[in-house]
């Protein structure tokens, strides 16, 4: 398909694209990179990089990676079964599925999530039906726990809706086909049905696995300030500390690890489908 | 003599109230290639779902080989299903697609080497163990499906329109490679088609089904010079059906003309439906014939000319080697044998349900 004439005028169209990727994308990330190796004089170093290697900074990165995983597996094992029952249902109609699991979207995920803080909380609503049966209460805020609740809450639907997709978009005929081939439940479900949502798997966990990493507001409202993750000591260095370099460096580090990542991911789906 | 292979009894399914099959009675013989033919929606699909153990009849008892297997899983049944669109595993080879049945049934290795080695030449796709299906065309990936289900050495093979989504030219050869699989494996094949000229071709026995009923059933010689109905002698073939009046035995009013014909037993006096294919309906001159007419329109078709013929206020498909030119005044002549004579359904149900024994 040719929608414009000439090579000018596609240009001049992608234009305005061009432009704000330059500015809001890549002449920020040069910053960052820039901030990252250098150190307050200009001069240049790698101790802003190295620096993750010091106990508190390296102790913050694996607990941010732990729970990050957590979530990631929270997640999966709750949305695949869904997924697999929404798909099976095959709904004529199924955009409003997806509005169902889009709804609690629309509203701010602060907001959501400081909605947790006032369940959890040591006097919150859940301890408050606690004592009312006279059971006893429990310590659920700001521990690590709260935190993979928070993520779970906040990323599930993105965990949800590849994987529904992916077993959604399965012919009915291939599972038919392998039992009638011979294949019990079991065995249709390993060799056939899993492979064939291995893409909606692997989009899913890193769209979940990524912003569960990085997230700073979750682990700040219901970690309170005792858990601090990796996003939270770069958002302290920005906010508080002023050492712009030491957040970027840090920054880098962070974009390293979700690099890797995707490649292990894009790697392990394009075995997937050979 | 060959023996009943399957047995449909009784079988009746419905789906959300609205009735699909009612009450369908079948036997598919050994070693034969059975055809369901019907338009869409008309149960073929269903029948075949139902035999393959993918829908259970909401009654009725479905017998293979004296065994009652209306409630047995798919997986353990001793058939094997080509879908439509091929149903293929993308996310395997070729060689793992066709392995997957003997692999479930943990044949070994070396059985199951030879084995898509054989299925893979009996389908004309010698080397392609590598390739992953979406590299195939649509032909090709038929193959692999009809190969993937024969290595299974079934007793039948059910196919569910799988010619449907090929070209012309691909359906035509197709056609003539399924016929010579059925011969070559000596299995049963049981085939679902909307394509009466597919049924034809390749069919030792069809079924015609329309609204969950059989219309009739036999070889497809039978089915299209005695059609039973005239629902049957419209789907199959183009035909001539005039409503007309049995004088007597062997002689029929058409359109206030007197045929000769060969049935009898439908009484005197009787209203009754004929068929006449419109290649035996022979053009002569306007005093020779039974009947006068006026040719008003005329194509060529290849092998023969296509003409219709206006006579007494009905309009005759004629196909014939030889051109009559539009305007031309004609004389129209059939032959006893080829004047099928058929009852007139009482209403659009007894149409319906005019069933075969």
């Amino acid at each position: 398909m040719k929608l414009f004439k000439s090579r000018k005028t596609s240009a001049l169209m992608s234009s305005p694209y061009i432009a704000w990727a330059t500015i809001f994308i890549i002449i920020p990330l040069c910053m960052v990179i820039y901030y990252g190796i250098t150190d307050s004089n200009g001069q240049l170093t790698f101790d802003n990089i190295t620096t993750i290697a010091k106990p508190g900074y390296l102790k913050a990165l694996i607990r941010s990676v732990e729970l990050a995983l957590i979530s990631t597996l929270v997640c999966f094992i709750l949305a695949y079964p869904l997924g697999m029952i929404l798909a099976g249902m095959k709904l004529k109609n199924n955009s409003y599925i997806v509005t169902l699991f889009i709804l609690p979207m629309w509203m701010n995920f602060l907001l959501r999530t400081l909605t947790w803080m006032t369940l959890l909380e040591g006097k919150g609503v859940i301890n408050t039906i606690l004592d009312f049966f006279h059971l006893p209460t429990m310590k659920i805020i700001n521990t690590p726990g709260a935190i993979v609740l928070g993520m779970v809450y906040n990323f599930l639907p993105f965990m949800i809706l590849p994987i529904y997709n992916s077993l959604n978009s399965i012919d009915e005929n291939v599972i038919n086909a392998a039992k009638d081939l011979g294949a019990d439940n079991l065995q249709t479900f390993l060799r056939i049905t899993l492979p064939l949502s291995l893409p909606g798997i692997l989009s899913g966990i890193t769209m979940v696995f990524i912003p569960a990493l990085t997230t700073f507001a979750i682990s700040t409202m219901l970690g309170g300030s005792k858990i601090l993750l990796i996003g939270n000591i770069i958002e302290q260095e920005f906010t508080q500390l002023y050492d712009w370099n030491l957040g970027s460096g840090l920054s880098i580090v962070l974009m390293l690890f979700i690099l890797l990542n995707m490649i292990i991911e894009s790697v392990s789906s394009k075995k997937g489908d050979r | 003599m060959s023996k009943d292979l399957i047995t449909l009894e009784h079988i009746s399914k419905s789906y959300d109230s609205q009735l699909i099959l009612d009450d369908l009675n079948l036997s598919i013989y050994e070693n034969s290639f059975v055809t369901l033919l019907g338009p869409s929606g008309c149960g073929k699909t269903t029948t075949l779902r139902i035999i393959g153990g993918f829908e259970k009849p909401d009654q009725g008892k479905v017998i293979f080989d004296g065994k009652d297997i209306t409630n047995l899983a798919p997986n353990k049944r001793q058939l094997n299903t080509v879908f439509q669109k091929y149903a293929l595993f993308t996310h395997m080879t070729i060689a793992e697609n066709i392995a997957f049945g003997l692999k479930i049934k943990n044949k070994s290795d070396s059985y199951i080497k030879d084995k898509i080695k054989y299925a893979l030449k009996l389908v004309n796709l010698e080397g392609f163990e590598k390739r992953m299906p979406d590299s195939l065309s649509g032909g090709q990936q038929q193959r692999i499906a009809i190969a993937r289900a024969i290595v299974n050495e079934p007793k039948v093979l059910l196919l569910d329109e799988p010619l449907g989504a090929l070209d012309l030219k691909m359906r035509q050869d197709m056609q003539y490679e399924l016929k010579r699989l059925k011969e070559e494996l000596g299995i049963t094949f049981i085939y679902v088609t909307h394509d009466q000229e597919e049924a034809l071709t390749m069919s030792d026995h069809i079924v015609v089904m329309n609204q969950g009923y059989i219309q009739q059933e036999g070889s497809p010689e039978k089915i299209y010079n005695e059609p039973e109905n005239a629902f049957v002698a419209d789907f199959i073939g183009d035909s001539n059906i005039i409503r007309s009046t049995m004088v007597r035995d062997e002689l029929v009013d058409i359109l206030g003309a007197k045929f000769a014909c060969v049935d009898k037993g439908f009484g005197e006096n009787k209203p009754v439906d004929v068929v006449i294919r419109p290649e035996d309906v022979e053009l002569v001159s306007p005093n020779e014939g039974t009947l006068e007419g006026v040719v008003t329109d005329l194509t060529f078709k290849g092998v023969h000319y296509e003409m219709d013929v206006e006579a007494n206020g009905y309009e005759w498909l004629v196909h014939s080697t030889k051109l009559s030119a539009v305007g031309t005044k004609v004389g129209i002549k059939v032959d006893p044998f080829n004047i099928q004579i058929m009852n007139v359904p009482a209403s659009e149900d007894e149409e319906a349900i005019s069933e075969t024994v």
